[in-house]
Formats: structure tokens, C-alpha cells, sequence
């Protein structure tokens, strides 16, 4: 059974994000990586990159595949998880912690709640996999 | 086998193509030559082809070299011919430990970080470089060299004909044969790349240590392109004087003229756009009892898992001829292909100062360095005059530039190898000396 | 273990740059016999390398003899045995073929020698593609990509030139139509080389049948801006397209044309014409039809044929037949795409492939199609009871199986695929096309007895077995291999494409 921490939102593409104030940190959930297999690489956009709801703001590659990422809200790049680089199996390992993909600056708070909360991203989540 | 399953006659194979389609009659093809009936046809139609059983000092992009004996004995053999693209790692060792080292030689040669498996040859590994700088830079200008290979350049053209590219040619100076830095003026912030060739279509070397400077100061690329690469024996590696890019035709390395093909494309980059190259890429792996392997790598770059969205549409590259190319460097080694290179060298200027010295010849781009070809000015038109070496001397002389640039009617491109001994020079200028 | 194959002492082989000796030669050249200019008039320092190659081989000729022989010893090849790789054609590579194209006259001919010098290579690049012409049914043939990705993108570069030159887009317009329809179960190289010509690709479906879906197909094509349609013929779940004639109409008429990929024209050649079909334009691979050898990846030759009405704008230079008999090279279209390569194309593989048409004979190429299907039917026809097969239809020279029931034991594609290395085979082409989970994709080809393909299936049989009784077996398969299974993940996370001397890799 995958993770869903209670404390984030999620999207329909597998993205969560944590929201403090008016900062967001994004990532990919557990039922992704296990989905994907093995990560072998992370391409994250730049610092100060512009990304809107719903669009792709980079790509996420195991040895036989590539996914775009898709980015649950617009907002601001602040900040990116240089450490994936070096380390992509983090995002096998520690989806929620230790493999948090960038950090933005929202435009619109608002849309955050049209997104998944736990328990719907779990209901989500087993409707597909049926 | 038939009966087996099911059928009575081979037609009931054939059940699922409708019938309006299906042939009745045999094709309008010849019937069956038994085996000494091909060869003796064959061997007929090779003897037609006066140009391959004479001295030659024709290159412009295809070189005749020696190739050591081992290295079609090798290639020869089942197990590498007749293999697939090693895409079973455990039964697919050979082919993959040989390209690994074929990439290193790449890198070696041209001072880069990592190669890729092979393109197609020198023409489409430039069009790729270019797809490439933009892929890099995101910008989609890019300024190609007046001096670059012409059918490199019309190779290019069309590939890049429909990927919102603007191809800017900067013409090659008149007097030195090199590329005319002015006419850079083109370079801006929206240029991707600069494109150019060293040794250039005549023979002259460019000065790559300026033009990546000049490209780097604007944040582009410079993709420099190699059609002789015996060169990088003797003349600095490209990637020592700043090249981002660095793409050659490898025929050189023990591959036959074959009229044209197939030659092998070479392409190289630094470590940082590894990501971004065309093409197969083999690796390092081991299993898990720890023995070290290599692996088709980096796949996700390609067509079969990214389709439209990967960097080149490239399947089949060059594998058997990278195989020959990697034998050869491999026999010649690090000496060896300094002596060759050398030999080149010292032979194209022996070539070059009896020519120069001969009543009505001229050497234009004399006072450029250059490494094994050169252009000599002649009295007469080229054409005419090479036709009459043929003929009378038995020699292939060189090429008429007017085959690319119409107005250069007297002017030929002239290469010596190590292959060509002194006799052969020596007739080649007593030919030009007493038909002119 | 009923294998053809049995574990054989191989020998270890370290890379040659962990060979190399200082000092040591492998060649021999000729004196200089100029007299020598001295080195920086010859060319100054600033152009010359400083590193005297450092780190490149210095090895002796058997030094290098050996290690080539005993790395090409961990190879599986055609001619150990049977390569039933789906959509790549391993037919056995003959070596008459090798012998011709190693006669002088082709081998040392220089591509820009005139003509006049080289009539005869000109005569045997015009003489196959007259040969290629009537075997696909189309007019005109150029022979100048170097393999099938290659012949695809011209092709379609074809294709969009004369739509623009038909609808009057000019240079720099945005062209009317850009759309290229692709079948989902198409080679990946399809939209690649669509994505290079400048299409949008829209992708068609396939029926549960196997077989594309007209209604999707007409629903495309309504919904307008089509400029054609890619299609694999047979296709790549090796069923031959029945519809193939009213695809073609339905295209047509929706103003586009039908590019056709010629993988897998093994099938057809001597018994059914792409252009007969309604085919416009088509690619051929000479090294998977007509037998030129693969060469551990290339090189490959993809020639390009098509129809009367799209000649003008095939690549220069054509070869053509003058009045006079002679052959020439004519530049003289003024509408082609260009060029796509230095010279004429792989002119090697052109050699082999003439001599491939040769030998054969019409008959001969007639009879070698019937067994490849043959083959395939015995296949699809002896493992239909042990692998689920997810279509019914009779196959082509290719049939597809998938792993459904031995998934049930946690056996997958790749477990069966690796176990078949066990048993003196190579595996077939596995996970592909994608329109079937856990594809098993089997071609035989003609260049295999009856005894073989009966080991062959006894051995899949074999691995069905294991897969229900001790899927352990094959899950940890191969287990005669010089190496297991490779941690190709660690190899993508740290690539390392380079071998670098060791105190250096150790700072890097």
C-alpha cells in the first residue's frame, strides 16, 4: 500500500504539495515512484522559470521510460533540489522528504483547494489501479 | 510443414492479403545466377570503374588510407558481423565492450567527454550537431562556415528545413581560404552555434581557439567539424581549443572509398549535454555478483521510449564500420597514428612546394597552414586538364572545384596520403607540368 | 534441460587500454620518401597537439588479433543460430555477398571520381533501384539514406514537399497541412522522424483485432489538416492490414498520402506490391530484407521508393540512364528535398543486396517469403497452447505472444526472454509493439530449418513449463552466461561512457 501523508494536496498527475504560507514544495507521490521503478533521473526547470497549473515543469526518467512532471499550481520557481542530480533514487526512497523536486512562490493560493486531500488521492488512486 | 498447419498450398499463406492484390506472376527480376555466374558479372562491373585501379590524390571528404590486414579479418568474423544492436546485454559483450572503446578513442582524439555510438557519417553527424546546439541553447540561429564540406552543407539544409532553424552561411576569406571572421557579424544572442570545419574544404586550418571565443562570448556553441580525421594525429584537439561539439567523418580510420559509403559519423561532447546527444550510448554496468559489463545507456533520450520528443530519430547507426575504425586505431595506437598523420603531412607539402614551383601553377591559400590537402591554381581549366591526367597519365589528379563552385574553373583539390608514394608525386607533377 | 546450448569455457578480456604497454607496435609503414619539411614551417605549434595521445593504445598486432577474437567469442550471431527478433529480419548474411563487395573496383572507388570513371558502380546502383521499383510496384527509387529512420524522414520530407508545392505553401508560410497520423502500434523511429519533417503526430488506434481502426482513422482525417498517414504493412503485430485499400482510399481522399514503413516487407516481396496497395511512398531496410549483415547495429541502408507523381522531389543526385546508354548522376530537380547524405548513399549494402536479388532469382525471392511465413505459422501455430496470443488472425512472418499466463507466477516478458538465452537462443523482440502488454514478438525468417524451429519451440515450451513449476528458474535467468543480468539503472544513474586512466578517474 502506497503512503499518502495526511498534511498535503495532491493532483491527478501523482504530484503532492506542501503549502506554507505562500509557498509551495513539490513532489511526486509514493504510488508514482513504485509506478515508474527505478528513477535514474530528474530534470528540473530553473530558478525563477515561470510554471502554470497543470503544465509540465520537467521530467522524471527511469532505465526504460520518461514522464513528464506536471505542476499542480502556477507560481515562481524559488528553489530546486540540487541534491537529485547526484542521488535520483531518492525519489524511490524518500518521495516525500528527501526527494522534494522545487520549491515556488504561489500565484494564486486558491488553487490549492481544488486539489486532491489524502483521503481522496487514496480513493483516487485505487480507482485507477482497478 | 504445410500440412502441419493446416494448409494445402503455399497461396493459402498469403490468405490475408486481399486477392486483387495478391501476385499471381513471378517479378521482373533476373532468374537465379548460380555463384560463379555473380562473381564473374560482378567482377565485370567493377572493372568498369577506371577511377578505383589508379594512384589517386582525390579526398574532399573520402580519403584513401592503408588498411592493416587484421582489420577486415576481424570484422569478418561471424560473431560480430552477423550480430544484432547489442540490446541483450548478457549474450552481446563484444559489440558493447567495443564500442565502449570506440567512445574512448572518440574522446581521446577529439579531446571531448563523451561520444556517442556512432552516426551515419560526417554529412548528417553536422546536420545532428546543429539540431543539437538548438536543443542546448534554445536559440535558432546558427552560422555554418563557407568553408564546410558543400554537400555537408546541403545535407544540413535539409534536415534542418523544417525546424524553424535559420541556417546563415559566413563566407571563407579569398585570400586566406579560411573563415571570414567579419562576416560573423551575424554572431548575436540568438545565435546557437557556429559550425565549422578544420581542416576546411580546402585544406586550410582554422583558427578554433578565436572562433570558440568569439562564440562563447555570445553563449553560443562552436560545433567544429572534422572530415579528415587522420588530422588529429598531428593538429591540436578540438575540444583543447574550446569546441562544444565535435562531429567528423571517421572513413579515414581503415574504412574503404566503397564509392561513398558506408562511413561512419563521429560525435562528441562535453559531459554536461551527454543528455542532449543523438544517437546510442554504451556504459558501464555490473551485475550482481559484481563483474562489470556494459550497457546500451541513457536510452531515454532515443526514439524507441521517447518517440517524437527524442533527440534524433536515429535507429541503425554504424556499428561494424565503428568496429573497423576502433581495430584500426587500435593497431596503428598511439604511435602509429602520429606517424601516419605525420607522413600525411610532410607528403602533401613535398606535394604541394614541386606544384607551387611549376611554370603558370599557383598555391592560393599558401600561407595558411594546412595538413594533407591543398588547392593549386592551374593554368588551364581543371576539368580538362584532370580528364587528360586520367587519361594519358593514369592518374586521378584531385577534383575540379567547378564541381561545387562554378566560377573556380582552374582551381583543383589536391590530397596526398601516406599512401601515395614519390613516384606517384613526382608523376602527378611531371602530368601537370607537361598537359598544361 | 533439452538446450542446443552448453556453458564453454570463454576467456577474460580486459579492455585494450588496460592492455597497453608502452612501447609496444602493431604496425608497420613505409619509410618517409620526401624529404622532410621541418616540423613548425610544416605547422605552427599553436595548431599542433601537446598531449602526445596520451592514454591511446600501444599494443602488438596479436595483441589486438586476440583481443578482438575473444571479446567476439561473448557475441550471439546469425550464424550460430536462429534470431527471432520481431520487425528486425535476421535472415542469414551470405558470404558472396561479403565477397563482391570487397572487389577493388568498388571497394577502392572514390565517390567523386567522374563518370566516366565509375560506369560501373553508376550501372549497379541504377540496376537495384530498377530492381527495388518492381518489387515495391513504384515508379522511382532513390538509394541515398543510409538506414530505415533515415529512409523514413525522407519519405515523409517527400510527402510534405509536394503537399506545399499541391496547396501552394510557400517558403516561410505556415503550411496547411501538419498533421501525420501514426498508429500506436508503430517503431518509435515513425515520430521521430515525423517530429524532424515538422509534423504534429496524431495517433490512430488499433482494434482489439490487431488491425488499424477505420472509424478512428476516418475520424482523423475529418477533424482536417492531414498530410498522411505512417503505416507498417504487414504490421508490427505481424497481421497483414486487410483494409489496406480503403486506408489508402480514406487518406486520399481526405487530401493526405500513405507513407509506408518497410520493415516488414519480408512478408511480401514476390507476392504483394506496396504500390498496388495504394501506397505513395516507402521506405526499405537492404539490411533486413535483403539480407545485408547488421553489423552489431548498422550500417543499415534504407532506400526510398515511391510513386511517379512524387519522383521530383526524391534527393539529389538521381542515378539515371542516359540516351547514350551511359549512366549519370543528374542534379537537375529542381523541386527534391535535397540531399540527405554525402555521395549516394551506403553504396557497400547496395553491392550486397544486388547480389542478394541475384542470386535469388524472382523465384528464389517468391519461395525465400513463403518460407519465412511459413515459419512463423508453425511458431504461432506450436506455442498458441502454452502463450497466450492476443490475436487470432492468421500472421505474417511474425507472430506475438504475450506473458499473460505466466505472469500469474510472477514470470514477466523479459524472465522468458532471458531464459531463452539458456537454451542456445537469442530472445525474441521483447516489449514491443507497445499496444501489447508484455509483447513477445517472434520472426524467424526463412533462414531456419524445421529441426531448429522445432528446438526452438520445445524450448518456449520448456520455459512455459519452468515459468508454472519453478518460476525461480527463469525469474533468475540466464545462468550460462559469462555475466547475470546487468544493474542498468546504476548504469544510468553515474554513467560512465569512457574509459580514463585510473589515477585520473580516481580525481574525477
Amino acid at each position: 500500500m502506497a503512503d499518502i501523508p495526511d498534511d498535503l494536496h495532491y493532483s491527478k498527475d501523482h504530484e503532492w504539495i506542501r503549502v506554507e504560507g505562500d509557498n509551495g514544495t513539490i513532489g511526486i507521490t509514493d504510488h508514482a515512484q513504485h509506478q515508474l521503478g527505478d528513477i535514474v533521473y530528474v530534470e528540473l526547470p530553473r530558478v525563477g522559470d515561470s510554471l502554470e497549473a497543470g503544465g509540465v515543469f520537467g521530467q522524471v526518467e527511469s532505465v526504460k521510460a520518461a514522464n513528464d512532471l506536471y505542476s499542480p499550481v502556477s507560481g515562481e520557481v524559488t528553489e530546486l533540489n540540487e541534491t537529485l542530480n547526484d542521488d535520483p533514487e531518492q525519489v524511490n526512497k524518500d518521495p516525500y522528504g528527501a526527494a522534494w523536486m522545487l520549491r515556488l512562490r504561489l500565484k494564486d493560493a486558491g488553487e490549492v483547494d481544488k486539489l486532491m486531500n489524502a483521503a481522496e488521492y487514496e480513493d483516487y488512486t485505487k480507482k485507477i489501479t482497478e | 510443414m504445410l500440412r502441419s498447419v493446416g494448409l494445402n498450398s503455399p497461396e493459402e499463406l498469403f490468405d490475408t492479403i486481399p486477392a486483387d492484390i495478391l501476385l499471381r506472376d513471378l517479378l521482373d527480376t533476373p532468374s537465379a545466377l548460380s555463384e560463379p555466374e555473380l562473381i564473374a558479372r560482378f567482377e565485370s562491373l567493377a572493372a568498369k570503374n577506371s577511377a578505383a585501379h589508379r594512384p589517386n590524390f582525390l579526398g574532399a571528404g573520402a580519403y584513401s588510407h592503408y588498411q592493416p590486414t587484421i582489420v577486415d579479418s576481424l570484422i569478418s568474423r561471424s560473431e560480430f558481423f552477423t550480430a544484432y544492436t547489442p540490446y541483450q546485454p548478457e549474450i552481446s559483450q563484444g559489440t558493447l565492450q567495443a564500442i565502449f572503446e570506440f567512445q574512448t578513442l572518440v574522446c581521446q582524439l577529439t579531446g571531448m567527454d563523451v561520444a556517442n555510438a556512432s552516426m551515419y557519417d560526417g554529412s548528417t553527424s553536422v546536420a545532428e550537431a546543429v539540431l543539437m546546439a538548438e536543443r542546448v541553447t534554445r536559440r535558432r540561429k546558427v552560422v555554418v562556415s563557407g568553408a564546410l564540406h558543400p554537400e555537408y552543407l546541403h545535407v544540413a539544409d535539409t534536415y534542418v528545413a523544417h525546424a524553424g532553424i535559420d541556417l546563415v552561411r559566413a563566407d571563407y576569406d579569398e585570400q586566406s581560404g579560411t573563415t571570414n571572421f567579419d562576416e560573423l557579424g551575424a554572431l548575436d544572442d540568438q545565435t546557437a552555434a557556429i559550425i565549422v570545419q578544420s581542416p576546411n574544404f580546402f585544406g586550410c586550418v582554422e583558427d578554433l581557439q578565436s572562433l570558440a571565443e568569439r562564440a562563447h562570448k555570445v553563449g553560443a556553441l562552436l560545433v567544429v567539424c572534422v572530415t579528415e580525421s587522420i588530422s588529429l594525429g598531428l593538429l591540436r584537439e578540438p575540444g583543447a581549443s574550446g569546441a562544444d561539439i565535435v562531429v567528423a567523418e571517421g572513413q579515414s580510420f581503415g574504412v574503404p572509398l566503397s564509392f561513398g559509403g558506408p562511413y561512419l559519423g563521429l560525435f562528441a561532447t562535453r559531459e554536461k549535454y551527454a543528455r542532449q546527444l543523438p544517437g546510442r550510448l554504451v556504459g558501464v554496468a555490473a551485475d550482481k555478483e559484481g563483474r562489470r559489463g556494459f550497457v546500451l545507456t541513457l536510452a531515454t533520450r532515443e526514439q524507441h521510449i521517447r518517440r517524437e520528443k527524442a533527440t534524433s530519430n536515429i535507429c541503425t547507426n554504424e556499428g561494424l564500420i565503428a568496429l573497423m575504425a576502433t581495430i584500426y586505431l587500435e593497431t596503428f595506437g598511439r604511435r602509429g597514428l602520429q606517424e601516419v598523420a605525420m607522413q600525411c603531412a610532410q607528403k602533401a607539402a613535398y606535394a604541394a612546394r614541386r606544384i607551387g614551383e611549376l611554370e603558370g601553377f599557383s598555391l592560393p591559400y599558401s600561407a595558411t597552414p594546412r595538413f594533407n590537402e591543398f588547392v593549386v591554381r592551374a593554368p588551364v581549366a581543371a576539368e580538362g586538364l584532370l580528364r587528360r591526367l586520367a587519361s594519358e597519365r593514369n592518374i586521378t589528379g584531385g577534383l575540379a572545384l567547378s564541381r561545387y563552385f562554378p566560377e573556380r574553373a582552374n582551381d583543383i583539390l589536391v590530397c596526398v596520403t601516406e599512401t601515395n608514394p614519390r613516384s606517384e608525386i613526382d608523376a602527378l607533377v611531371q602530368g601537370l607540368a607537361e598537359l598544361t | 534441460m533439452n538446450t542446443k546450448a552448453s556453458t564453454h569455457i570463454t576467456q577474460n578480456e580486459a579492455l585494450i587500454f588496460e592492455r597497453s604497454q608502452p612501447g609496444r607496435k602493431g604496425y608497420m609503414l613505409p619509410a618517409l620518401d620526401v624529404n622532410e619539411t621541418p616540423i613548425d614551417e610544416l605547422l605552427p605549434a599553436e595548431f599542433r597537439r601537446t598531449d602526445d595521445l596520451e592514454g591511446m593504445p600501444e599494443v602488438s598486432e596479436v595483441d589486438v588479433v586476440r583481443h578482438f577474437t575473444r571479446i567476439s567469442t561473448w557475441n550471439y550471431n546469425i550464424d550460430l543460430g536462429m534470431y527471432p527478433l520481431g520487425s528486425c529480419t535476421m535472415k542469414y548474411n551470405s558470404r558472396l555477398n561479403e565477397r563482391v563487395a570487397r572487389i577493388r573496383g568498388f571497394a577502392n572507388l572514390h565517390p567523386l571520381a567522374s563518370e566516366e570513371d565509375s560506369q560501373g558502380a553508376l550501372q549497379l546502383l541504377y540496376e537495384l533501384q530498377q530492381h527495388l521499383s518492381e518489387i515495391t510496384g513504384l515508379a522511382a527509387v532513390s538509394l541515398q539514406p543510409a538506414a530505415g529512420a533515415h529512409g523514413e524522414m525522407t519519405g515523409v520530407m517527400i510527402i510534405r514537399a509536394f503537399l506545399d508545392a499541391r496547396d501552394g505553401v510557400g517558403e516561410g508560410d505556415r503550411p496547411r497541412r501538419r498533421v501525420m497520423l501514426i498508429p500506436d502500434s508503430a517503431h518509435g523511429t515513425n515520430p521521430a522522424s515525423a517530429h524532424l519533417s515538422g509534423f504534429t503526430v496524431k495517433t490512430v488506434r488499433s482494434t482489439s483485432e490487431g488491425q488499424t481502426d477505420l472509424d478512428a482513422l476516418r475520424e482523423l482525417c475529418a477533424a482536417g489538416d492531414v498530410a498522411g498517414l505512417m503505416l507498417t504493412n504487414p504490421n508490427t503485430v505481424g497481421l497483414f492490414e486487410r483494409n489496406i485499400r480503403e486506408i489508402c482510399q480514406i487518406v486520399h481522399d481526405a487530401g493526405g498520402l500513405v507513407y509506408m514503413d518497410g520493415a516488414n516487407m519480408n512478408a511480401l516481396v514476390g507476392w504483394a506490391r506496396p504500390g498496388d496497395m495504394g501506397v505513395d511512398v516507402i521506405h526499405l531496410n537492404l539490411h533486413k530484407t535483403f539480407s545485408t549483415p547488421h553489423g552489431g547495429g548498422g550500417p543499415g541502408s534504407g532506400p526510398c521508393c515511391c510513386t511517379k507523381e512524387l519522383e521530383p522531389y526524391l534527393p539529389v543526385p538521381r542515378v539515371v540512364r542516359a540516351d547514350d546508354e551511359r549512366y549519370r548522376l543528374d542534379f537537375d530537380y529542381p523541386q527534391s528535398i535535397g540531399r540527405v547524405k554525402a555521395f549516394y548513399g551506403n553504396f557497400g549494402m547496395a553491392v550486397r543486396a544486388l547480389s542478394y536479388i541475384e542470386t535469388h532469382g524472382a523465384d528464389g525471392l517468391r519461395e525465400a517469403t513463403e518460407a519465412a511465413v511459413l515459419n512463423a505459422r508453425v511458431i504461432a501455430h506450436e506455442l498458441a497452447s502454452e502463450y497466450d496470443k492476443p490475436f487470432d488472425a492468421a500472421p505474417m512472418h511474425e507472430v506475438v505472444f504475450t506473458d499473460k499466463r505466466q505472469a500469474r507466477k510472477g514470470v514477466h516478458t523479459l524472465d522468458i526472454a532471458k531464459r531463452l538465452i539458456d537454451y542456445g537462443f537469442h530472445p525474441m523482440t521483447i516489449y514491443f509493439p507497445l499496444i501489447v502488454q508484455g509483447a513477445m514478438l517472434i520472426e524467424p525468417t526463412e533462414s531456419v530449418g524445421r529441426q531448429e524451429i522445432q528446438q526452438f519451440i520445445e524450448a518456449m515450451r520448456a520455459i512455459a513449463r519452468e515459468a508454472a513449476e519453478m518460476p525461480d528458474l527463469v525469474t533468475g535467468a540466464p545462468h550460462t552466461t559469462r555475466i547475470g543480468r546487468l544493474d542498468e539503472a546504476a548504469a544510468a544513474r553515474k554513467p560512465v561512457l569512457r574509459w580514463r586512466p585510473e589515477e585520473k578517474a580516481a580525481v574525477a
